[in-house]
């Protein structure tokens, strides 16, 4: 944290009326980074990007940007930009004008010439060269989001404010847009602040990702940080699959607990936060990724020494391309969820539904997490 | 081949409502405007440019319509904008019934009976009487131009606050939270995005309103007094009255003539500001 921080959130709430939005919420985002609130729609991921846009205000606490306090200041007056989720392009404007639009605004205006230079700059920018005279319905979804992005990046501003940019795109659109911002922020070296509820877009772009639930932050990490240690069952169940086995503690140290489920076995996992979240005799869950588990045929014998095995039987087979996903019945755990990568499918040859076969994974990469 | 008689089917009792209602009318005003006035009144057929010749003679109904309908359309507009503004834009979803209701109730009424109240209320009895309270005197209000455009104006107000409300309502309120977001203070907002995209509004509004005012007679009839009269005035009083057939439809001609020009050319506008925002229809 060596970096001054663009913006700062020091216990900030904000109510609706009874509604509680945002609840006692602190955080800084370093210059230059790529940030992202994620969570379900009503988390209050959004209002905190508009609180920070200036659309709304804080009932309570302080919003910095750049150190300063921006309570009470109107949105046309902080040096922030928004791409809106539907990109709000202005439809009697055309390309050119709507990004030039910024530029307009400020006094003393800059010349015209001025504003067309810069125009056609952020165009190439955003390689839409030469789309000036367009109008905005005559471009698809993904030039549209391009223009919008224009239309804030010509600014400068401090911080970029992103809210579900990428929702209104088809997927394959939306992967080269995920890498395309991506190299943006890089290039432009501005702070980026992205609001969504699509992990993978969180994950596959930001630096920090902050995930939110009812209104509270839940956890606060690089991408790596939340898929293998996630502090709860929300966070690992958000960020990537989880197969969650519910039980209660019966022992705890330092490192993790063992976990008795009502079935009667007991499970090792590692806890990433402190161990003093669980209590012998709490409710907590075993969380173990699907990639993590493999499956093979009874007798086989397993891929490493692992150190629970149970036989299964196959229940569907989904095949992913770069690995096969199966739901299997395991005796003791019910319904689990496994994924095989290809180099593995091709050792075993694969399984189909109603074969007999065996999984197993490593203590050391389950997680003992509480069940919040 | 079925398809086109089922068409034609279809568009015949409007074809024929076309035909028998408006042009044959007009083909036979046209005729008219051409013949003479008998002896007793009514129309002797002729080809003379008489009735034409003596238009000056009405010349104040011209003047008065052509002032007094343009006027009304913007003061119409003037007064409808900033209500259609705050019913689309600020009243709250629970208001905004109960307001938009309250714009229509006036029409459950006779306009007739509506413009008869607006006699007392600019009669010597209401608001001169109130004026002379706070030691305004000799104030006349009724069967003056300024009667006739209060009339107008209140006769006319929902046809414009309605398509005004419309185009504000449909506008995509995050386009005004955008430019803020670009740095445009809540006028300046207003002015580049708000009044550009809700012009199909004001083109229609002023456009309804206007025509209906050019063909105006019972307000001017009953707030001007006599005094202040529309083309309409003269056209009733042509054909009842005077029973001049011959000089009624030259001086009807000439109103369709105007119309027509001034609603091309409305048009013309309209559609040169239009071409740039197809997108109006699309939003």
């Amino acid at each position: 944290m060596s970096q001054p921080s663009d913006v700062e959130f020091v216990n900030v709430t904000k109510r609706f009326g009874d509604i509680v939005a945002v609840d006692h919420v602190s955080l800084s985002v370093e210059r230059g980074a790529f940030f992202s609130f994620l969570g379900p729609s009503g988390c209050g991921k959004t209002t905190s990007l508009r609180m920070i846009a200036g659309f709304d205000q804080p009932t309570e606490g302080d919003v910095r940007l750049s150190g300063e306090s921006v309570v009470g200041t109107p949105p046309y007056k902080r040096p922030v930009n928004m791409v809106f989720q539907h990109y709000a392009l202005f439809p009697h404007l055309n390309v050119g004008d709507n990004i030039g639009y910024g530029l307009r605004q400020r006094t003393p205006q800059p010349p015209r010439a001025e504003i067309e230079k810069q125009v056609s700059e952020t165009l190439e920018l955003v390689r839409l060269s030469g789309y000036e005279n367009r109008r905005i319905w005559e471009l698809s979804g993904g030039q549209q989001q391009r223009v919008a992005l224009a239309r804030a990046l010509i600014n400068h501003p401090t911080v970029l404010l992103l809210d579900e940019p990428l929702a209104a795109l088809d997927r394959k659109l939306r992967r080269e847009m995920q890498i395309e911002l991506q190299t943006l922020q890089r290039e432009v070296g501005i702070t980026f602040i992205l609001v969504t509820h699509d992990q993978e877009e969180a994950l596959s772009m930001s630096d920090t990702i902050c995930i939110m639930h009812d209104g509270r932050i839940v956890q606060t990490g690089s991408p790596t940080q939340l898929y293998d240690e996630p502090i709860n069952r929300y966070v690992a169940d958000f960020v990537g699959k989880s197969n969650f086995f519910e039980g209660k503690v019966v022992e705890a140290d330092g490192q993790g607990a063992r976990i008795e489920t009502p079935a009667g076995r007991t499970f090792a996992g590692r806890n990433p936060r402190d161990a003093a979240s669980l209590q012998a005799g709490a409710a907590a869950v075993l969380a173990v990724r699907p990639e993590i588990i493999f499956v093979g045929s009874p007798g086989a014998g397993a891929p490493y020494d692992a150190d629970v095995e149970a036989p299964a039987v196959i229940r569907n087979r989904i095949f992913l391309g770069e690995q096969t996903e199966y739901l299997v019945e395991a005796e003791g755990l019910g319904e689990v969820l496994v994924r095989a990568p290809k180099h593995a499918e091709t050792q075993t040859g694969g399984f189909n539904p109603g074969d007999q076969v065996v999984i197993g994974w490593q203590a050391a990469a389950a997680l003992a997490l509480e069940d919040a | 081949m079925q398809g086109k008689w089922i068409n034609r089917l279809l568009l015949m009792p409007a074809t024929a409502w076309f035909l028998v209602m408006l042009v044959l009318p007009l083909v036979v005003v046209a005729i008219f405007s051409f013949g003479e006035r008998g002896a007793a009144g009514g129309y002797v057929p002729a080809f003379t440019l008489d009735q034409y010749l003596n238009l000056p003679a009405r010349f104040t109904a011209f003047k008065n319509t052509l002032l007094l309908a343009p006027a009304g359309t913007l003061a119409a507009l003037l007064i409808a904008y900033p209500l259609a503004y705050f019913l689309a834009v600020r009243a709250s979803p629970k208001w905004k019934t109960i307001l938009l209701v309250m714009v229509i109730v006036p029409f459950w009424t006779s306009i007739l009976i509506r413009t008869y109240a607006w006699i007392f209320i600019l009669g010597g009895r209401g608001i001169p009487t109130l004026l002379e309270f706070i030691g305004i005197e000799g104030v006349r209000l009724i069967n003056t131009p300024f009667a006739v455009l209060v009339g107008i104006v209140y006769g006319y107000l929902p046809l414009m606050v309605f398509p005004i409300y419309v185009s504000l309502e449909k506008l995509d309120k995050r386009l005004l939270e955008a430019s803020a977001d670009l740095g445009s203070p809540p006028l300046r907002t207003f002015r580049q995005v708000t009044l550009p995209l809700s012009i199909p509004g004001i083109a229609t509004g002023c456009m309804l309103v206007f025509i209906l005012l050019m063909g105006e007679f019972l307000i001017p009839a009953l707030l001007g007094g006599g005094k202040v009269f529309f083309i309409g005035n003269a056209l009733v009083d042509l054909f009842l009255q005077s029973r001049n057939w011959a000089y009624g439809s030259a001086v009807a001609a000439t109103l369709v003539i105007i119309m027509l020009v001034t609603v091309t050319l409305y048009m013309k506008l309209v559609a040169r500001v239009g071409e740039q925002r197809e997108d109006v229809s699309i939003l």
